[in-house]
C-alpha cells in the first residue's frame, strides 16, 4: 500500500499518477478465517480494522453482498455528534467522536470531518428549559455543550426563521461545538484501506445465505463463494439484521424502515454548522461541494425497499422551508432512503446473539453512521474478548428481559 | 402517494392509516406468574419479515383495526380485511 503524504502527492503529480496502486486487495475467500464479519459498512470494516489493530487478529474475512460502503455508509446525512442525554449513550457516542477526531491520522485517509457544530434549537420558554436540561446532562457526562440564547443562534446560523410571524419562534438552543460532518464514503475507504494493510480479507459481492451449526454452535456460513469456516461470526448488517436473525432462529426486537435524505444543487457557502429544528423534524447542513444535505424522522411504513415515500418528503422539505424560507426556491439534485434497524428505546444493540458463536452489531436506528469508530472499537472487543467492554455492557439485548433499556427517543428527543 | 384499502371505507390515501403491529402476537395470561422472557418475546420481539407481511394497521378516519397483507420489499399491498373475517 502506497502511504498517503505530501510527498508521494507530488511524486505522483511528477509522473502523471502512475504509481499509486489498489487501495485494497479483492482475494478470493480463504476456507476458513479466525473471525468473520458479515456486511462491509463501516461498522463491519471498523470491527475488522479494530480486530486487527487492538487485538492481533489479522486472520478475517467482512463478507459483502453487494458493493463495499453500499448500504447505509452511503446513504446518511453525515452528521458526526454525541448530544445524548443519559451516561451509557453519553460514554458510547463520545467515544466514537474522539475517535473520529484522530481518524484521519490513525487510517493516513482524510475522511474530511469537520468538526463545524450542530445547534438544536428551542421554540418556547418550556423548551428553553429543557434545553437547559439537555446541556446539564451533557456537561454532566463530560461532552461538551452550550446554552444559546436567541442571538447568538442568530449569529451562528443567520439563514434561519427569526420572522416575527413565525410559527414556531426561536427562543435558543444547544449547541454542541465539537459536532460536525465527516466523508461518509471515506470513513468506509478509509477503513477498508486501513484493514487490507493489516491483513483482513474484504470480500464483495459474496452474500451470506445460511450459517453452519454444528452442536448448536455457530462455526462458519454458507455463501454464494462457497463455505467459510470460522472461529467466530459477527453480524453487522444493518437494517437486514432481521433477516439474519430469522436465518439464525434467534429473535430480535427490531422494526426496519426507510429513512430519506435529500442534496440540493450546490450553492455557495450559507450555513457552516449542522442546524436541527425540532417542531418540523428537519435538520440541514452544507457540503464541502456546496449542496444542501436534508434529513429528516423515519418514513410511517416498515419496509425493506431502499426508496423513499411522498408524504414525508412532503414534511421533510415543507420544514425546510419554514425553517429557512430563503431556501424556498433550491432545486434538490436527488434523493434516497436507506434502510434503518430500529429498536423499542431508541438504542443499539452489541454483543452475544443468542446463539452461540454469533455475536451482533445492530440496532443503530437512524444514528448508525456517526457510531461508526465506537461501533467497530466495541465490537472488536466482544468478537476477539467473548466478553463485553464497559462501554458496550448497557447495550447488550438483554436489556430487554430485565428491564434497563436506555430510551434516548423519549430523553433526548432524537428520533431514532 | 400509495392508495391503501380500508375493508370498511374502499381506497384510501395512505396517510389515513397507522401501522398498529405484527398479527398474530397473543398476550400472555395473566392468571399466573410470567417469565420475564416470556413478556420480553411478547412486548419487543419483532417478526420483521422481509417480502410477503401479514400486519394490522388502522384506519385513523374510521378507527377500525383490520388486517393488510402487502410485500415489505416491493410495497405493493395484496389486499386488506376486517380483523373478524380474517379469523374465520
Amino acid at each position: 500500500m502506497t502511504r498517503y503524504s505530501a510527498f508521494n502527492l507530488l511524486r505522483e503529480g511528477l509522473r502523471g499518477h502512475t504509481g499509486w496502486g489498489k487501495a485494497w486487495r479483492s482475494p478470493a475467500p480463504k476456507s476458513s478465517y479466525d473471525a468473520v464479519i458479515i456486511g462491509a459498512g463501516g461498522h463491519g470494516l471498523a470491527t475488522a480494522y479494530y480486530l486487527a489493530k487492538n487485538h492481533g487478529l489479522t486472520n478475517v474475512a467482512v463478507l459483502e453482498k453487494g458493493w463495499l460502503g453500499g448500504g447505509n455508509t452511503g446513504r446518511n446525512t453525515t452528521v458526526i455528534r454525541s448530544n445524548y442525554f443519559y451516561p451509557e449513550s453519553a460514554a458510547l457516542y463520545d467515544l466514537s467522536v474522539r475517535l473520529y477526531e484522530n481518524l484521519s491520522r490513525d487510517l493516513n485517509y482524510n475522511v474530511m470531518f469537520s468538526q463545524r457544530g450542530m445547534v438544536v434549537t428551542a421554540h418556547s420558554d418550556p423548551e428553553m428549559e429543557m434545553a437547559a436540561r439537555q446541556v446539564n446532562a451533557m456537561r454532566l457526562n463530560g461532552v461538551d455543550a452550550e446554552l444559546l440564547d436567541r442571538d447568538q443562534v442568530r449569529k451562528l446560523a443567520p439563514l434561519l426563521n427569526f420572522r416575527p410571524d413565525m410559527r414556531a419562534p426561536i427562543h435558543g438552543g444547544v449547541l454542541q461545538p465539537r459536532a460536525g460532518t465527516g466523508r461518509h464514503d471515506a470513513v468506509a475507504w478509509g477503513y477498508a484501506r486501513a484493514a487490507d494493510a493489516l491483513g483482513v480479507d474484504i470480500i464483495q459481492n459474496c452474500e451470506v445465505q445460511d450459517f453452519i451449526m454444528e452442536a448448536g454452535r455457530c462455526v462458519g456460513v454458507h455463501t454464494s463463494q462457497g463455505d467459510i469456516r470460522a472461529g467466530v461470526v459477527g453480524a453487522a448488517v444493518a437494517g437486514h439484521s432481521s433477516v439474519i436473525a430469522k436465518m439464525a432462529r434467534y429473535d430480535l426486537p427490531i422494526t426496519s424502515y426507510a429513512l430519506q435524505a435529500f442534496v440540493s444543487e450546490p450553492l455557495k457557502p450559507v450555513l457552516d454548522t449542522v442546524v436541527l429544528c425540532p417542531p418540523f423534524g428537519t435538520y440541514v447542513s452544507q457540503s464541502d461541494k456546496g449542496g444542501l444535505v436534508i434529513g429528516g424522522g423515519l418514513d410511517r411504513i416498515p419496509s425493506y425497499g431502499q426508496r423513499g415515500n411522498l408524504p414525508v418528503q412532503e414534511t421533510v422539505l415543507a420544514g425546510l422551508v419554514e425553517m429557512m424560507p430563503a431556501l424556498a426556491s433550491v432545486k434538490l439534485l436527488r434523493h434516497w432512503a436507506g434502510i434503518v434497524d430500529v429498536t423499542p428505546d431508541s438504542s443499539p444493540i452489541i454483543g452475544p446473539s443468542g446463539v452461540d458463536g454469533l455475536y451482533l452489531n445492530c440496532g443503530w436506528g437512524t444514528g448508525g453512521f456517526k457510531a461508526i469508530p465506537a461501533g467497530g472499537y466495541l465490537f472488536a472487543h466482544v468478537l476477539a474478548t467473548g466478553s463485553h467492554h464497559e462501554i458496550s455492557r448497557p447495550f447488550d439485548r438483554s436489556r430487554f428481559v430485565t428491564g434497563h433499556l436506555i430510551d434516548e427517543g423519549a430523553a433526548s428527543g432524537i428520533a431514532h | 402517494m400509495q392508495i391503501f384499502p380500508c375493508p370498511f371505507c374502499g381506497p384510501r390515501n395512505e396517510t389515513e392509516f397507522h401501522f398498529a403491529g405484527e398479527l398474530g402476537k397473543v398476550r400472555p395470561a395473566t392468571d399466573e406468574k410470567i417469565a420475564a422472557q416470556d413478556w420480553a418475546t411478547y412486548l419487543y420481539a419483532q417478526r420483521n419479515d422481509k417480502g410477503l407481511v401479514r400486519e394490522v394497521w388502522i384506519h385513523l378516519t374510521c378507527s377500525e383495526l383490520f388486517v393488510m397483507e402487502r410485500d415489505s420489499e416491493t410495497m405493493k399491498v395484496l389486499g386488506s380485511r376486517s380483523l373478524r373475517e380474517d379469523a374465520q
